[in-house]
């Protein structure tokens, strides 16, 4: 199967800051791609540069088999795009913008379906001013389904929505790749990439530094996975000893009345809760803690994503 | 053509739900012609060649608004949707800057004539000003003269880096114009060191066209004027369209 978008090694600077150094990657139909990395990783100069909004200094980029930078207004007939920062007119209302936008493409879906399932059929009379920052996301992406796209092109979609906004938008997410349509988008939140993405790659300073499933990303890392519980002081040593004697178990820390035992192997948690029973150690909170995405880049980079 | 259309018929909703914007292209210049026919009166005087003050500000006002429009709000406009990342957003979408800035220029067009026609409604009922000219030649002299500032309108915002910058820019050069060209107080009553500095002026070019086709004068005693406006209109055409960014 073809490619819905193809980067290859491109690159791009803005004046001495060198924003992108030979990217190269392929989004395949169907797919919920995501891109993710702290700020300033390059991530929205390398959308922008697929969605054709700015032209890479070298590089080969193909998007349903169209140059973005040269074909860009046959693309954006084909492709819906959601900014990382983008506006509309204050007074402009809500039904307004769906009719304008709509009258942009020569083909489009009804909008008022778009509306109620995007929750905003009561705001069809509301100004853009007055929309929440969520509602107002919730319109951008409406705005970018209007054309009924092949591919969708989100960028930092859950930036500034409090948790539960953000869990409302991953749905619609889900809900768009369902309907068969190619989504790439870019966030700087690893739980979202890993929740949400069939691929990740991970990007660091202008570059792509892992690309993969994220559960191929994390078992390939050969990451360990944690136990933690709470015992009473007097016996965490004994627990401590004890434990350390499996094979599984590959370190132990205590903290206060807390003890994290490191391991791995798929019996790990298991192990070392079937030891603390036949010893009779009385354990509580007792939690397993999987690696994420979030420790595949602490892995690979030596720093923590978030800043 | 669908986009041009409904572009134009939302930009002009939302330039009349602009409260600032629709006073001052579309009450402003009525309002000040109701206040100065109080004070002044529609008398005929020798200082207008048997015009009355009012008879002659119709035109001027014209002009007034013109430059209001083209110096004041299309910078302003421009310059905000291009801050506020609504251009951004419309370049995302097959829209194409040539429709995006016919859209523009339609509409202003469309709201500075409204405020003319106001204009020249309430000149007739209050005073019964007089028109001796022909309305295609008119016509003519207004869009020459309005498409010229709306053209270097589009230039301020296209260079000015930020709307506030645009802004000022824009009311720089316009308040001075408007008093020193004959659109505000008629050059008649004016020093003659300001009228001989006038002739610089790009307005007061607008303003002796209008005044002129206005009263019957042809077009051949107005080829300065229409040279001057049309060399305007082509050269801030190609600078508006050369600097204008979506983002």
């Amino acid at each position: 199967m073809e490619a819905t978008v193809t980067v290859q090694q491109i690159h791009k600077s803005y004046g001495q800051t060198v924003a992108v150094q030979g990217v190269s990657f392929d989004v395949h139909p169907g797919e919920i791609f995501g891109m993710v990395g702290p700020n300033g990783a390059g991530k929205t100069t390398t959308i922008e540069c697929v969605e054709g909004l700015r032209r890479p200094d070298s590089g080969h980029i193909r998007v349903l088999g169209m140059d973005p930078w040269r074909e860009r207004r046959s693309l954006m007939a084909r492709v819906g795009i959601q900014l990382q920062e983008s506006g509309l007119p204050p007074r402009l209302r809500v039904g307004e913008a769906m009719d304008l936008f709509a009258s942009f493409y020569p083909r489009t879906v009804p909008w008022k379906p778009l509306l109620e399932q995007f929750g905003l059929a009561e705001k069809r009379r509301t100004s853009f001013a007055d929309l929440s920052g969520g509602q107002k996301q919730r319109l951008f992406i409406a705005l970018a389904l209007l054309n009924d796209p092949q591919v969708v092109f989100l960028d930092e979609l859950t930036t500034g929505l409090d948790p539960q906004a953000r869990r409302a938008m991953w749905d619609l997410v889900r809900d768009i790749a369902r309907r068969g349509k190619t989504v790439f988008l870019t966030t700087h939140f690893m739980e979202e990439a890993e929740r949400l993405c069939d691929r990740v790659a991970i990007m660091d300073h202008g570059r792509i530094i892992a690309l993969d499933a994220p559960e191929a990303l994390i078992r390939g890392m050969g990451l360990g996975k944690r136990v933690v519980f709470t015992m009473p002081n007097g016996q965490l040593a004994q627990a401590e000893s004890l434990l350390r004697a499996f094979p599984e178990v590959e370190g132990v820390e205590t903290a206060g009345e807390r003890l994290i035992v490191f391991g791995r192997g798929t019996h790990f948690a298991s192990v070392v809760v079937r030891a603390l029973e036949q010893a009779d150690l009385p354990f509580q909170d007792l939690r397993t803690e999987q690696p994420s995405l979030e420790d595949v880049f602490l892995t690979l980079t030596g720093r923590q994503m978030r800043e | 053509m669908r986009s041009l259309w409904k572009l134009t018929f939302t930009q002009a909703k939302l330039y009349l739900r602009e409260p600032m914007a629709a006073f001052f292209t579309i009450i402003y210049a009525p309002m000040m012609l109701v206040l100065f026919g109080m004070i002044y009166g529609n008398d005929p005087s020798p200082l207008f060649g048997g015009l009355g003050p009012m008879d002659v500000s119709v035109p001027a006002y014209t002009a007034l608004i013109i430059v209001t429009v083209g110096l004041i709000s299309v910078p302003i406009a421009t310059s905000s949707a291009r801050e506020s990342g609504t251009l951004r957003r419309y370049r995302a979408t097959p829209l194409s800057p040539l429709t995006y800035l016919s859209a523009e220029t339609f509409v202003y067009f469309a709201m500075t004539l409204l405020g003319v026609m106001l204009l020249v409604v309430v000149g007739k009922l209050a005073f019964d000003v007089r028109f001796e000219g022909n309305l295609i030649s008119v016509l003519g002299g207004f869009s020459l003269g309005a498409l010229s500032f709306f053209a270097l309108g589009f230039f301020i915002a296209g260079i000015a880096p930020t709307a506030r910058v645009a802004q000022t820019v824009g009311m720089v050069a316009a308040f001075p114009m408007m008093f020193l060209s004959g659109a505000a107080i008629p050059l008649e009553t004016l020093p003659a060191s300001v009228r001989d500095f006038a002739r610089y002026i790009p307005l007061t070019h607008v303003v002796t066209l209008l005044r002129g086709v206005w009263f019957g004068d042809p077009w051949r005693q107005h080829l300065t004027e229409a040279s001057v406006l049309a060399g305007m209109l082509l050269v801030c055409s190609m600078l508006g369209a050369r600097t204008f960014r979506w983002e």
